[in-house]
């Protein structure tokens, strides 16, 4: 596991970039220039964009290891090639593809907040303006990254055909090689791949997701499992690998396959919508539009969510891929009550701070933007209160 | 030098760091019931590390990452081995964290007193914990010879470890004392003057104990002198409080802080976590490092960020320079909805 660990390194430092200057962004605008007190920000997020490159290197590699070799003495994976790792192809799509959607998630959030209040304004309000140009710009980047997430989506599902073959076959419960293999929109009834009661299927759209051409064929679960069996299964490390089941749980990336990519899309969808609806200073009113604007924020997030259970569910038994099972990469000294009780503390701390959280939001959000604050010109006496205070 | 004892160094370093910083940013927590008599003089603690203690904790994940990167067999044993605590700690840093952020969020007392508790609760935790587990690591846990911790966690408790714990506690407190005394102004600032004189005098006692008993376990030639050093650092801190001279006050804790811990590094060197069975295997940085060539990489990384990460981290202490007190808080958080 040792190769993953320069990126997370660098992606650490990538940390203190976001966070002193996050703090310097929050508490100084009365010490900093404004030209200065902008370019915080800016830092913030570019050391975003580090630390999401060096955590997704680390992940990239988890689902396609390079730059390494195998020690049997250590019975370690070893880095010899940084530069493989950093550079590793199912990161450089990945990359894009999970920033772009960040900046879906984010304009999101600003269009369902904008809109929202946009829409329960009265003609009369004189905020109403600013929020119409909020819900715009913020539609404008998320059609634009969402349509970005599309392209690179479908680039990755080429690469991960190439490099996880099972994963793409999972990702539709194909169990037999076929050409010109197609998607199904949906399945009603079991997937277990004997009793399909009825799906709408979309011809040849398996076989294009997969290799970009609709004719080309599509390897099944059953005939990859063989292949998976023969070449993990004999392998001389036997008690390394854990040799059975190469198969994830299907219906899971079935599902989750499906969910990403339909409310991400339904996200962009939602976007062009409002942009459409606000056209040549338009103001759409409606109660209808309230549910548009509360739908905004929360598809994306749920399509991000569905796309990293797919592509780590997808990955399964192996927690490397090819080199080391999620079952082997438990530590021996920690016992399953001891993982029980982290994971319960952990959903129940964080399901707490998400009502709080969704508390909050609710508080600002229908309290609506503050008038600006007079300018009363510099004031530098050492007695004037804070800019901004906890 | 080989590069296995210069990332067990630089792991040390990140360590001081992050002890000399968090410390007094949870010394600060844990003060607040203590020395603040109303809300508004809660507020001026808290805003004296508002800008800063985000920053100071990336001190403590550059260190885990290191150890994680540089001896990824030592990271295995002490994050398995040291699970419920570790988890203990990270809850804590979690619901402090954001408890910063939320309690100005509601002007409404019960609401910032339940967040002042996650503050305090989620400050005093982690300062005893990191002082149980540095002690447990110095003095040797039970490593079987496959390097698997095989103790419970009521084997971490130990009246050791909890010597160790104490000491943490009370430096922190006097260390937060001391930063208060610096950083603010008026009848905070006298308080705190007052409080870290007491604490000080306390935690040099207690510290002398622990650093006593470690010397005397598993010291050597230099670490006696740093832990001499320490307590010198720690005295000559209480001396300048008691002139008044805060910013010598503050350097004193400071650097007492920086000597111990760096001293209870050289008492471990060249083990990383020394096992306390006959037949168990320590580890040390020979048998817990990556390769070579990771190491090689990584000193390049931190040759180039190290001095980067210091001058921006130096230049926000600047920033952030003026003392606060009560007039300098503003009636209500910026942006507070009336509703």
């Amino acid at each position: 596991m040792t190769s993953s660990a320069p990126p997370r390194d660098r992606g650490l430092l990538a940390f203190f970039l976001e966070s002193t200057f996050l703090g310097l962004w929050i508490f100084g605008w009365d010490r900093l220039s404004p030209r200065l007190h902008a370019t915080c920000i800016w830092v913030v997020h570019v050391g975003t964009l580090l630390s999401a490159y060096f955590i997704l290197a680390a992940n990239s590699w988890m689902q396609h290891p390079v730059g390494y070799r195998y020690n049997p003495r250590t019975g370690r994976a070893e880095l010899h090639d940084f530069a493989a790792v950093l550079f590793n192809k199912v990161q450089l799509v990945t990359f894009p593809h999970v920033v772009l959607s960040a900046y879906l998630t984010g304009a999101a959030f600003v269009v369902g907040v904008a809109f929202w209040s946009m829409v329960r304004r009265g003609a009369s309000d004189e905020d109403r303006g600013m929020y119409r140009s909020a819900a715009r710009t913020g539609a404008v980047i998320a059609l634009v990254a969402g349509l970005g997430v599309a392209v690179t989506g479908d680039v990755q599902g080429k690469i991960m055909t190439e490099v996880q073959p099972m994963k793409m076959a999972s990702a539709e419960a194909l169990y037999n090689t076929e050409g010109s293999a197609g998607f199904s929109i949906f399945t009603i009834g079991s997937l277990s791949g004997n009793q399909e009661k009825f799906a709408v299927k979309v011809p040849g759209l398996l076989s294009f997701l997969a290799t970009g051409h609709t004719d080309s064929t599509v390897e099944g679960i059953n005939q990859l499992l063989a292949q998976y069996k023969k070449t993990y299964g004999s392998d001389p490390g036997a008690t390394y690998y854990s040799p059975g089941d190469y198969t994830p749980i299907i219906p899971i990336t079935y599902w989750s396959f499906r969910l990403m990519i339909g409310l991400g899309l339904l996200a962009a969808a939602g976007a062009a919508l409002i942009l459409w609806l606000t056209r040549k200073g338009r103001v759409p009113t409606g109660r209808v539009w309230v549910w548009v604007a509360i739908a905004m924020p929360l598809l994306p997030v749920a399509a991000n969510s569905f796309g990293w259970i797919f592509t780590e569910m997808g990955r399964q038994p192996w927690a490397v891929f090819g080199v080391m099972t999620t079952a082997h990469a438990v530590s021996p000294g920690v016992g399953a009550g001891t993982v029980l009780t982290s994971l319960l503390t952990f959903t129940l701390v964080y399901a707490v701070l998400a009502v709080v959280e969704i508390g909050l939001v609710l508080k600002y959000v229908r309290a609506g933007a503050d008038p600006l604050p007079e300018d009363t010109g510099p004031n530098d006496t050492p007695d004037r209160p804070l800019a901004f205070a906890y | 030098m080989e590069l296995t004892t210069v990332w067990f160094c630089l792991i040390a370093v990140l360590w001081i760091g992050y002890f000399c910083l968090e410390g007094f940013d949870f010394g600060v927590g844990m003060l607040l019931p203590i020395l603040a008599s109303d809300d508004r003089e809660r507020r001026v603690l808290i805003n004296t590390i508002g800008p800063v203690w985000d920053g100071n904790e990336v001190w403590l994940l550059v260190a885990g990452g290191a150890t994680f990167a540089a001896f990824p067999e030592w990271y295995a044993t002490l994050f398995s081995g040291f699970y419920l605590p570790l988890l203990m700690i990270l809850v804590a840093l979690i619901v402090r964290g954001v408890a910063f952020e939320y309690r100005a969020k509601r002007d409404d007392l019960r609401w910032k007193a339940r967040w002042d508790l996650a503050i305090i609760i989620g400050s005093y935790v982690p300062a005893v914990l990191w002082g149980v587990a540095f002690a447990n690591i110095v003095r040797g846990v039970p490593i079987d010879a496959n390097g698997e911790y095989t103790g419970g966690f009521f084997n971490l408790l130990n009246p050791y470890a909890l010597l160790g714990g104490a000491t943490t506690l009370l430096l922190f407190l006097t260390h937060g004392a001391m930063f208060l005394a610096l950083k603010t102004d008026g009848r905070v600032r006298h308080e705190a003057r007052s409080l870290a004189a007491r604490f000080g005098v306390l935690a040099a006692a207690v510290a002398v104990a622990f650093l006593f008993w470690t010397q005397v376990d598993s010291g050597n030639l230099g670490s006696a002198l740093l832990f001499v050093a320490a307590a010198a650092a720690l005295v000559g801190g209480l001396v300048a409080v008691g002139a008044a001279r805060e910013g010598w006050a503050f350097l004193g804790t400071f650097v007492a802080i920086a000597l111990a811990v760096a001293g209870l590094f050289v008492a471990l060197f060249p083990d990383v976590m020394p096992t306390s069975l006959a037949d168990g295997t320590s580890l040390t940085t020979t048998n817990a490092a990556a390769t070579s060539y990771t190491l090689k990489i990584m000193t390049v990384v931190a040759l180039v960020f190290t001095p980067l990460v210091l001058a921006y981290q130096g230049w926000t202490y600047w920033v952030f320079r003026r003392r606060i007190a009560v007039h300098h808080i503003p009636e209500q958080p910026a942006r507070l909805p009336a509703a």
